[in-house]
């Protein structure tokens, strides 16, 4: 155990070396210093070679690599010139928020698809499963977008439920307690979520329920609800595990859309505007962020899976 | 062939009847096997009908129904559908159906040019990796990891501001972000076939590495390949129309769906609908077909869901 647990880290590091090796040279190519947002657009080609080299931008592209990784590992993510404040201020102002709805969202959607795709595969091509498997397959195939969009229409515009704009409150609890303008955001993220974990679900309790000790479960008298809490919840959610650290990324790309379609002041939102203002040390930090957030976010459910799961024994 | 052979002398037998007592058919082949089971999946024959009627209605549809999408009209601008627009105009008075119609050349042109880069990129990657092995192939993986990482959208969203402007660029960026899932697919397959005796026999006649993995390993890995493509398609449709709707992808006058929807929000409260729910029903309408497609054809090539 402790062997495959430091060999999984062993691997982790080299991808988040790789990972970020990868994103600072992307970045570098396309956007090889910040001198014009600085300067100006007007300012002489002289002037912006002295600030680059000022500034170490002119350094070999793997000397600036390091340099920007020891900057990392000392927490300093870099300048943006653009809203000239630092990095780390920029996100310090905007993650809880966004820590906030990812956060509840997963948490309702595992809430909501555990129970569902259970009850799907117990009532197999019953009429609510079936409901729900089509409500399933378009929410799958559905741009988060048009989700929200959809919501807006109906619960702000057509019956003036919910507020159509996210809390625009800088207090985490206002936005916590603002039921009125987090409804919408949070419900399209729980939907979409929902659609893809309650599949698995559904595919991996029926997987589960075709098991012997399921039959002997059932054999020996047991009433078909405590053979369902007992014996089918646990093993089936076990592979939900996996999916959660594997859907991370989706989620991070869900908040993005979520953020900049309610306009909710988050990460999301903060690296749609840099993307718009080429603010590059923003989308560099936030990208690698991102990156690193999914190595561990798989490292954990790998860890977790291997504790709740005794059949899985990676020596 | 040495079956077929068997066969001729079974005949005059009168073991014709299996031990049931039912027919027994023709040897098929295991295409014609899948064919037959993805045709008899009615969701799969709905969503390949799906996506047959969008190109046609995107690539034909303007020949028959012919509107201006180069002009802007701002007299005409957010009419309500009517007989001379069937489905209103938009905001620069284009008409809103033409617009879909362009606006899903550039959906689906990007979706299967994407998904072919991919899949290109992806079915070499792990044939290389598979076929080679060792410490080469646990390198290569690592590669796959390091790719797995990246947050996609992110990244195709940073590469789209500067190389979005148009289908084959956008194609490009999204392809080259999106091969690591069929490289995993194939090397898994290469890793089985490449102990199978006819690849030992190819390797005996003297094949070379190249002749192994373009005539033995890849053909025999297609099934995995194809069932991957459709997915990769409705992905990278679904991809573009973020990119679109962000307002980073193809630029005027070209047009995508997410960029048509996310034009029309604007005017969501003064209730033109016109202009985001038929576009956005088309992307729904597209990716899930091609869903629909995928998943039938991954159970029509699993043996092992096969029905005797």
């Amino acid at each position: 155990m402790i062997a495959y647990l430091l060999r999984r880290i062993g691997t982790c590091i080299i991808v988040v070396i790789g990972v970020s090796i990868f994103i600072f040279f992307l970045l570098h190519a396309i956007y090889p210093s910040p001198a014009r947002a600085v300067l100006g657009l007007r300012a002489p080609q002289s002037t912006v070679n002295a600030w680059n080299k000022a500034n170490g931008y002119d350094d070999p592209l793997i000397v600036q690599y390091l340099h920007y990784m020891n900057q990392l590992l000392h927490g300093n993510l870099g300048y943006s010139y653009v809203e000239n404040q630092s990095v780390l201020s920029l996100f310090q102002e905007r993650v809880a928020r966004s820590v906030y709805l990812s956060g509840i969202s997963l948490v309702l959607a595992v809430v909501i698809a555990v129970p569902l795709g259970i009850f799907q595969a117990a009532k197999r091509n019953s009429i609510g499963d079936n409901i729900a498997t089509s409500a399933a397959f378009i929410l799958y195939s559905m741009p988060v977008f048009f989700l929200g969009l959809i919501l807006i229409q109906v619960f702000a515009l057509s019956f003036p439920i919910f507020s159509f704009e996210a809390s625009q409150s800088t207090s985490l609890w206002t936005v916590i307690t603002d039921w009125n303008a987090m409804t919408l955001p949070i419900a399209t993220l729980v939907l979409i979520s929902v659609a893809a974990y309650s599949r698995y679900m559904r595919s991996s309790s029926m997987d589960v329920l075709a098991q012997d000790y399921i039959k002997v479960a059932r054999a020996k008298g047991l009433p078909e609800r405590l053979v369902l809490l007992r014996h089918l919840v646990r093993n089936a959610s076990l592979p939900m595990v996996t999916l959660i650290g594997l859907s991370l990324p989706l989620l991070l790309a869900g908040n993005l859309v979520t953020e900049e379609l309610f306009n909710y002041q988050g990460l999301g939102l903060l690296f749609y505007e840099s993307l718009e203002k080429v603010d590059y040390p923003v989308l560099l930090a936030y990208t690698l962020a991102g990156a690193i957030l999914v190595v561990i976010g798989n490292l954990i459910a790998d860890i977790a899976l291997t504790i709740a799961d005794p059949r899985i024994r990676l020596a | 062939m040495a079956f077929q052979g068997r066969e001729k002398i079974v005949q005059p037998l009168d073991v014709q009847r299996a031990p049931e007592g039912g027919e027994v058919g023709a040897i098929q082949s295991g295409w014609r096997l899948a064919l037959r089971e993805f045709m008899s999946n009615r969701l799969a024959v709905i969503g390949f009908g799906i996506i047959v009627f969008f190109v046609l209605f995107c690539f034909v549809g303007p020949l028959i129904y012919h509107t201006n999408q180069i002009s802007t009209n701002l007299i005409d601008a957010n009419q309500p559908p009517s007989g001379s627009h069937l489905l209103g105009t938009d905001t620069d008075g284009f008409d809103e159906l033409g617009r879909i119609m362009k606006g899903g050349q550039a959906a689906l042109e990007v979706g299967f040019f994407a998904a072919f880069v991919a899949i290109t990129i992806g079915a070499m990657y792990g044939a290389v990796a598979g076929l080679v092995g060792g410490f080469f192939d646990s390198t290569l993986m690592r590669v796959v990891d390091v790719f797995l990482s990246v947050p996609f959208l992110f990244v195709v969203l940073i590469l789209a501001v500067k190389y979005g402007a148009t289908v084959l660029s956008l194609s490009l960026v999204i392809g080259f972000f999106s091969w690591q899932v069929p490289a995993r697919l194939v090397r898994g397959e290469v890793l089985t076939l490449r102990e199978r005796d006819f690849i030992l026999a190819a390797r005996t006649a003297g094949s070379g590495r190249w002749r192994l993995i373009s005539r033995h390993l890849l053909p025999n890995a297609l099934g995995v390949v194809i069932v991957n493509v459709t997915f990769q398609v409705a992905d990278a449709i679904l991809a573009v129309s973020y990119i679109g709707f962000l307002g980073f992808g193809l630029h005027f006058p070209n047009v995508d769906w997410g960029d048509q929807l996310s034009d029309g929000i604007q005017y969501l409260q003064d209730g033109y609908w016109w202009l985001t729910f038929p576009v956005g029903a088309c992307i729904v309408l597209t990716v899930m077909a091609l869903n629909f497609i995928g998943d039938a054809l991954r159970d029509a090539m699993d043996v092992r869901l096969r029905r005797r």
